[in-house]
């Protein structure tokens, strides 16, 4: 593994190693030195041509406790913003001896470009492109669904997990589809007919159209973000259609069965595709989903940069 | 391949290890056995067993992974981290005994010291090996020995333990240059 | 325009339909087709295993003159047009300025007489600025001494219906011709490629084939009303070529194209993420490959034009959404025809010729084109080894860009020669 820039990528194997990785450097977040020196003198690049304050932070974090130099490059105020090519901005990465670069982009598929055109010759993570994938966020998101429905199990076999809202644009949906099937659990796409890609019916899932039908048999259920311009490329009606149909409030809540869980990869828009009482509810593990999400950044950044990679790891 | 110890001398090391680490440390109350991932943690486990019927007490022991404080990461390929389990009286104000299967180089020791020193301040840290192969590259020694047994540097040592191995020994061969 | 004082005979080459012939040359016009044929002090040239087929002629080509010299200019455009066989291209409209007035036709036409390699005809816009509300000029450009006859927004659908009528309307008056790019623009606002399984998985904003073919049966439809002349640029979908089927058993006066890249390349190429593939209209899936070579076989596809689109590099080396539309086709369109349609056994020479020479001339009224290897007809003729395989290299073109998706590719048949009014404007790779 040079990269991450898909689930598609990585194998049942890597993704259990990155998972077991996590658990061990979970640890260290409660030890009362929380700092690693693993990747001391390793310089890692943070280029977030989108906005996004908590990934950035969360990889930022990851990087720290391991010790890395991190260099924030994000896109107000950088040359990016600028109208500077990606070619330039990663001979720049280049010249500048990046070990790494996590990048978040609006394009598709510019993480792909940035680790194949050999403009650059770091790692790249993918923090989030355009509609394509978010491998990171998927992977903190089995690491929660393991660490509280896996009952001592590597990976996901047999669980239910639900993704509702708008999976079309969505990036979260795609990467977790691939990883927690891959995991083997059984997924469930639950959303609005217009807000499933054209082309769903070739993905390992089950689409469902009706979410009072699907929330019984559900262990874990996943918010999208509903972003309300939607609403004015006729995706659905309005907010309020929207919510009454696909939005999380307490009697879905509480249809759960016992010990099925809530997550939102955030930010979330409250009040639309979820209730505040939902989210803040004892069945929610949002706030933890974060913190984990710092583990499974510092398990990628380590297995990634630590070692030599152009040597194989053995067994 | 040559056998260097078998299965009984094995045993009886350990067995005279336990019993010095005793000596040296007046009662077990306020040790705490440390193996070092795999072989020397499953070596930790099989002291703290003979320490116990020594002592006729229990004896607090865990694992330390080192792995993320080497300093020979970037020349190897990325390897997985072990478990580092640390027992429930921790590691502050007590004395640590660290258990490997071979010391050679010293590296490994270095990083379990640097491990240990984000996880606690021990009022005392001690060293115990099975085997001793000496070429120290750092000034560190073991305070209680299994076996030492002079090398080449072309040569290698491997423990095996049934745990993980299905059979007790400590073989050394020639490195075959590559 | 000739510089041959003395007569050529082409010795041994394979007509179109097989034959065996000799082709006599003199001041540019072929003479004499034959066997065995001996003439005092012509030049002699052997084109034993050689294949010999009308020139070819393209119908859709993009220049970039004038405007985006730095990608093409109509002389590289025309020494990529004869290093790939072709003697005649249809600049496309949209220049900067664009097309849409007597002055700019006239400007390309005459650039391409100046450029002498082949002949180069500047296709009309329909609308002011190709922006679909005004009419163009399109009676001047007519009568201009460019004498356009063909008019395209390509880039752009003549999306408004009423729009789309009145120009099918008015080029009636000299028997000239809309080719419509057949894209609704309602339902590809931020397209990227093919909406399906692909664009699924890489989330590409999906270009659904409906959005061509939509605007196809809306034309034909149109073009049966009006009793016009209607050409549909680039043909993607199996559905489109359904349309057209149905549209010509119905009698309407349509004809269609294919691009080489739509024969070869499908949706699966985009995910590398490399805009190399990326073209509008988008490569589609496997099955649409099949049905436009079968389409094309079987007539419903009377062409192949090219949809030759330079870009410079940095409009490639980039993020795929930020990446320009358009691919390199000059210079291999041959060589794909010959490896999608021939050796697949679909089609024979004569069927290539017909394809790649005879029909488009017909359609774009180029009456000193496409007459086959017929005493009394200009000199055009493409030479071609169809046993000479070779590798594409970017590096290694005659057109000013590099935007070729097929680099790497390696393709067996071969353009050796290229013949204008009997001049030798190309041969063995390297310019007349």
């Amino acid at each position: 593994m040079k990269h991450l820039l898909s689930i598609a990528d990585i194998t049942h194997l890597e993704a259990v190693s990155i998972l077991n990785t996590a658990t061990e450097l979970a640890k260290v977040s409660d030890t009362p030195m929380k700092k690693l020196p693993t990747l001391r003198g390793r310089t890692i690049v943070n280029l977030f041509a989108e906005d996004s304050t908590r990934t950035r932070i969360s990889f930022e974090a990851a990087a720290k406790r391991l010790s890395a130099d991190v260099i924030n490059f994000s896109s107000k105020g950088s040359s990016l913003s600028k109208g500077e090519s990606l070619k330039d901005t990663a001979q720049t990465l280049q010249a500048m001896g990046a070990d790494a670069v996590i990048i978040r982009h609006g394009a598709s598929g510019a993480p792909a470009r940035l680790a194949e055109c050999q403009w650059m010759s770091g790692a790249v993570i993918n923090a989030g492109d355009g509609t394509h994938e978010h491998p990171s966020q998927a992977l903190l998101d089995a690491f929660t669904i393991r660490k509280h429905l896996g009952h001592g199990r590597e990976d996901l076999e047999g669980l239910r997990i639900g993704i509702v809202g708008d999976v079309l644009h969505s990036r979260v949906a795609r990467s977790n589809v691939l990883l927690l099937t891959k995991l083997g659990a059984h997924v469930t796409l639950i959303a609005p007919p217009t807000l499933l890609p054209v082309g769903v019916e070739s993905w390992p899932v089950t689409i469902s159209y009706d979410f009072d039908s699907a929330l019984e048999s559900l262990d874990a259920v996943m918010m999208l973000r509903v972003q309300l311009e939607r609403m004015n490329e006729l995706f659905f009606p309005n907010a309020r259609e929207y919510s009454r149909y696909f939005g999380l409030n307490s009697a879905r809540v509480k249809a759960l069965h016992p010990g099925a869980i809530v997550m939102h990869p955030g930010p979330m828009n409250r009040g639309l595709e979820i209730t505040a009482d939902s989210a803040d509810s004892a069945r929610s593990v949002i706030v933890e989903q974060v913190s984990n999400g710092v583990s499974v950044r510092m398990a990628i950044l380590y297995l990634l940069l630590a070692g030599d990679t152009s040597i194989k790891a053995g067994n | 391949m040559n056998t260097v110890l078998s299965a009984q001398d094995i045993s009886r090391a350990l067995s005279r290890i336990a019993h010095e680490i005793c000596e040296s440390n007046t009662g077990s109350q306020s040790m705490t056995l440390l193996g070092i991932p795999t072989r020397g943690a499953h070596l930790a486990f099989r002291l703290a067993t003979l320490i116990e019927s020594i002592e006729g007490s229990s004896v607090q022991v865990g694992t330390l992974d080192t792995t993320l404080f080497r300093d020979d990461l970037r020349l190897k390929a990325p390897r997985a981290l072990m478990a580092t389990k640390i027992p429930p009286l921790g590691v502050q104000g007590r004395t640590v005994v660290l258990v490997d299967d071979v010391l050679f180089s010293g590296r490994t020791i270095r990083a379990a010291l640097d491990a240990l020193g984000d996880i606690g301040r021990p009022s005392r840290v001690q060293l115990a090996t099975l085997i001793d192969r000496g070429h120290r590259e750092l000034p560190i020694r073991a305070d209680f020995v299994g076996k030492n047994i002079p090398t080449a540097l072309s040569q290698s040592v491997r423990v095996s333990l049934t745990e993980i191995d299905g059979v007790d020994e400590v073989t050394i061969s020639d490195l075959v240059s590559s | 325009m000739t510089n041959s004082l003395r007569a050529i005979i082409l010795k041994g080459g394979t007509l179109a339909d097989g034959s065996k012939r000799d082709v006599l040359i003199n001041d540019g016009v072929i003479t004499s087709v034959s066997q065995n044929l001996l003439s005092e002090g012509a030049d002699v040239i052997d084109t034993e295993g050689l294949i010999l087929l009308s020139g070819l002629v393209d119908l859709h080509t993009h220049l970039r003159e004038p405007g985006r010299e730095d990608s093409e200019t109509v002389l590289t455009g025309s020494q990529a047009g004869v290093k790939g066989g072709y003697v005649a291209l249809s600049a496309m409209a949209n220049t900067s300025p664009v097309a849409d007035t007597a002055g700019v036709v006239e400007q390309v036409f005459r650039l391409g007489k100046e450029a002498g390699l082949l002949d180069v005809f500047p296709i009309g816009a329909v609308t002011q600025g190709i922006e679909g509300k005004i009419l163009a000029e399109i009676g001047a450009m007519a009568d201009s001494v460019a004498r356009v006859r063909v008019f395209s927004d390509d880039g752009n659908c003549v999306s408004d219906p009423l729009v789309m009528r009145r120009a099918l309307e008015y080029v009636k008056k000299f028997g000239g011709v809309i080719a419509q790019h057949a894209q609704e623009p309602a339902l590809t606002s931020g397209s990227q490629m093919n909406e399906g399984i692909v664009s699924a998985t890489l989330g590409l904003k999906g270009w659904p084939a409906v959005a061509e073919e939509a605007i196809i049966a809306r034309d034909v439809l149109l073009a049966e009303h009006v009793g016009s002349r209607l050409h549909i640029c680039h043909l993607t979908t199996a559905g489109g070529v359904e349309i057209i089927r149905w549209a010509k058993a119905r009698g309407i006066n349509v004809t269609a194209e294919v691009t080489p890249h739509h024969l070869l390349l499908t949706d699966e190429l985009a995910r590398s993420y490399d805009p190399i593939f990326k073209v509008n209209p988008p490569l589609r899936t496997d099955a649409d490959v099949i049905a436009l070579r079968s389409g094309l076989a079987d007539g419903t596809i009377d062409i192949v034009a090219t949809d030759h689109a330079p870009h410079p590099g940095e409009s490639k080396e980039c993020e795929w959404q930020e990446a320009a539309f358009g691919m390199l086709g000059l210079e291999h369109a041959l060589s794909i025809i010959s490896q999608t349609m021939v050796e697949t056994g679909l089609l024979d020479w004569a069927g290539v010729q017909n394809r790649m020479s005879i029909a488009p001339a017909v359609i774009g009224g180029y009456s000193d084109h496409g007459r086959g290897l017929e005493p009394g007809s200009p000199a055009h003729i493409t030479v071609i080894n169809p046993k000479a395989p070779y590798r594409v290299d970017r590096d290694n073109l005659a057109s000013k860009s590099r935007n070729t998706p097929f680099h790497g590719m390696e393709f067996s048949a071969q353009v050796v020669a290229t013949y204008f009014h009997g001049r030798k404007v190309f041969s063995n790779g390297r310019m007349a």
